[in-house]
């Protein structure tokens, strides 16, 4: 049963990964007994499953994910959020405030207002309506300072890194508050400027190399670098 | 028309030095626009086309958005100084009518049903035109598509053939399309040897029909080879450079 | 219910007949529906023709004017294909400019008469880079129910059939017109076939409900004498290389049939 690619390799739209008896992962798909990767990525073959790595791609919403969001409206019981994504989430006021919401009393704006960034969970999203969110868990709520980072949602588990090891390792070195979206969005904070600047480069570091070997050796190496550790 | 202009000579030459069945040169970039979802860049003889995708991402107008999958949305539209005489700002009717083959043809490529209640936004901008700028449209649309991290079901590959100067030719330029006696524009989409984009004018009889057909889908096999290394192409270069810093220590 | 629920029971259900070589209307899957041509049928046009395939109507008039030719052809006269989605025609259609289908269909239409050189432009040429007859031809949707394209082209040539040019006169340079008619010279008779894909077969002239459920639309003209002027795919399938041959193979045939209807009315 033959695969057409090396791990790892980089494999475009409609490239045939395998032929027999596999499973389509993600970003692949399967027409007869033939693999197809779906997206430009990285292949990986995993006993029967073949999937792709994907090297770019946009926020598609998961219930359960932590994602990075910026209030775009206030409405009558709650606010649109923008999450990066194809889909505007919302954000119920019964989900924001810990007590019931009393349109009366309640100005909704002086809670959360257009321009604020939150970090939030995504508690609700199918196919026939949009994502819903909340911030009433411990460590959720309104962003107040640090500095927002964009990058493809695809280089998130790389910039986590294997069970956090990229993450831990920027965090300890960087001495920076790194917070990370699954959307893509990520908050640097700290109370040195020059911290969230490199821990800005080592970020957009990942991003370019994600798809590389030995990349966690060599954001370290930089980091140090720059801090004139070295 | 009492000038007569040789479009093929004794030695089975082109106007442009080409062979019968040689593509013209074709340089292709992924990635070129910094704000686009996607974009892409084709170099194709004299044609010189951007495209760029937005989305997927809310539908305007909202009315048009199906529950059931996204909808691709494409504009083809030509620089009034693109051609040899300016051509006004306004959608002509053939951008109209172009802006509809190519979406028809870039759709069946697409996993659509993925994304409900969405819209994909492509716009072709052709800088110059020189013939084939549909078939090239398509093509640098596909890598705008993936570049935009889209998941399709494989690339879609365009070029047209035809009759010029009495001959069957691949990928007509301007003046082979204007002068000449029928051109085939094809849009291909290699793994499932599916016909996606497929308009005819001139006068052939079935059989020449064919023989443009097969040309066509020859120069469009071509393509695909390009549009795959273009892809990979950013990607390899950066990961080359950085395993080989990896290596020398 | 949304049309999209109907569409999927009523796609089963057609899709089914079709795998066994039927269509819910009888028809065999190369057949074309009753097809009714009456020319002349606006005495103000200079030309005209109303065409029924089944229950689609489509009208299309000629009208001759004068004017200047193409900066790039100096030397022919100007054919102008024009199609109109009236609103009368289906609750689908809205008033206003007209939208991608409309503007398809004419272009496709104009590339069945001009490809086949259906009219001699050179001939319509009066003082050449200056002034030439302008052959406006307007496609007027009355009714849809399917297929429009063919039955445009049909009612585009049977128009052009019975069109008259004015008689005219050079006087001191300036064209003067004189009492009189000339028919319009015809060198071809283009006829279109569009073909269905409906799970996978191909089925001629389809009508609305077949068209609300295929995949692709393959629109193939032929001239008289047998040779390809025009093609057209439409929709969002796919076709094969195979099919598409075998496709023009058949509308070959078809395209001789209905030909005979306009060139004898």
């Amino acid at each position: 049963m033959p695969l057409f690619y090396e791990n790892r390799q980089i494999v475009a739209p409609g490239d045939l990964l395998a032929e027999g008896d596999y499973l389509a992962g993600h970003n692949a798909y399967r027409s007869d007994a033939k693999i197809y990767a779906s997206r430009l990525g990285l292949v990986e073959y995993k006993g029967r499953l073949v999937q792709v790595v994907a090297l770019n791609t946009f926020y598609f919403p998961s219930v359960g994910d932590q994602v990075i969001g910026k209030i775009t409206e206030v409405n009558l019981h709650g606010w649109s959020v923008d999450i990066n994504s194809p889909y505007i989430a919302n954000l119920k006021a019964s989900e924001a405030l810990d007590r019931p919401f009393k349109p009366q009393r309640d100005e909704l704006s002086e809670i959360l207002d257009i321009g604020d960034l939150i970090l939030a969970k995504v508690i609700t999203f199918d196919r026939t309506r949009d994502p819903s969110l909340t911030i009433r868990e411990p460590d959720l709520g309104k962003i107040t300072h640090g500095q927002i980072v964009r990058v493809s949602p695809a280089k998130i588990p790389r910039i986590i890194g294997r069970k956090g090891s990229m993450i831990s390792m920027l965090k300890k070195e960087t001495r920076c508050n790194i917070t990370v979206g699954q959307n893509g969005l990520i908050i640097i904070a700290s109370r040195n400027r020059e911290d969230e600047r490199i821990a800005l480069l080592a970020i957009q570091k990942i991003e370019q190399e994600a798809h590389t070997s030995g990349l966690t050796d060599r954001v370290t190496e930089m980091v140090r670098k720059e801090r004139g550790d070295v | 028309m009492s000038q007569k202009i040789v479009l093929v000579d004794e030695e089975g030459k082109r106007t442009d030095g080409r062979k019968l069945n040689e593509l013209r040169p074709i340089k292709l970039k992924v990635g070129v626009l910094s704000n686009a979802d996607g974009s892409a860049y084709i170099e194709q003889g004299k044609n010189k086309i951007l495209a760029a995708v937005y989305g997927p991402r809310e539908v305007h107008p909202r009315h048009l958005a199906l529950p059931d999958r996204a909808i691709l949305q494409c504009r083809y539209h030509m620089a009034p100084f693109s051609v040899e005489e300016r051509k006004p700002p306004q959608p002509s009717r053939r951008e109209v009518e172009l802006s509809k083959v190519i979406r028809e043809a870039l759709e069946p490529a697409i996993f659509l049903d993925k994304f409900p209640r969405t819209s994909i936004d492509l716009f072709i901008e052709v800088l110059q035109a020189d013939g084939g700028t549909r078939g090239a449209g398509v093509t640098v649309a596909s890598l705008a598509l993936a570049d935009a991290g889209i998941p399709m079901r494989d690339l879609v590959a365009a070029c047209a053939a035809g009759k010029a100067g009495g001959q069957m030719v691949l990928d007509l330029n301007d003046i082979e399309d204007k002068e000449g006696e029928a051109d085939v524009p094809v849009a291909y989409m290699l793994n499932s040897n599916a016909v996606a984009l497929l308009q005819m004018d001139g006068l052939l009889t079935i059989e020449e029909f064919k023989q443009a057909i097969d040309l066509a889908l020859d120069g469009c096999k071509q393509i695909y080879v390009l549009q795959k290394e273009a892809l990979k192409a950013k990607y390899l270069a950066i990961k080359e450079e950085a395993e080989e810093v990896v290596e020398e220590e | 219910m949304t049309s999209i629920m109907v569409s999927r029971i009523r796609k089963k259900q057609i899709a089914q007949l079709i795998t066994s070589g039927k269509r819910l209307d009888d028809r065999g899957l190369a057949d074309w529906r009753p097809v009714q041509i009456e020319t002349g049928v606006i005495e103000k046009a200079e030309g005209s023709a109303r065409v029924r395939l089944g229950r689609t109507e489509v009208m299309a008039g000629i009208k001759i004017g004068l004017g200047e030719p193409f900066s790039d052809r100096p030397n022919d006269g100007v054919l102008t294909v024009n199609s109109e989605f009236v609103p009368i025609a289906s609750p689908e259609f809205e008033a206003g400019p007209p939208g991608e289908e409309s503007m398809e269909l004419a272009r496709v239409v104009d590339r069945g008469v001009r490809e086949s050189k259906v009219i001699d432009l050179e001939k319509l040429c009066i003082i050449p880079g200056k002034k030439v007859f302008v052959v406006f031809v307007d496609i007027y949707v009355l009714n849809h129910d399917g297929n429009l394209i063919d039955a445009s082209a049909l009612a585009t040539l049977a128009a052009l059939t019975n069109t008259k040019v004015f008689k005219y006169e050079m006087k001191d340079g300036e064209v003067e017109i004189k009492p009189g008619f000339e028919a319009l010279p015809l060198r071809n008779f283009p006829i279109a076939v569009t073909f269905a894909d409906i799970s996978g077969k191909l089925v001629v002239d389809p009508w609305l409900d077949e068209e609300e459920v295929m995949d692709a639309r393959l629109t193939i003209s032929f001239d008289k004498d047998g040779k390809v002027c025009a093609v057209q795919k439409g929709g969002t399938g796919t076709l094969s290389p195979e099919q598409i041959i075998e496709a023009a193979k058949t509308a070959k045939e078809k395209a001789e049939e209905l030909r005979k209807l306009v060139v004898k009315s």
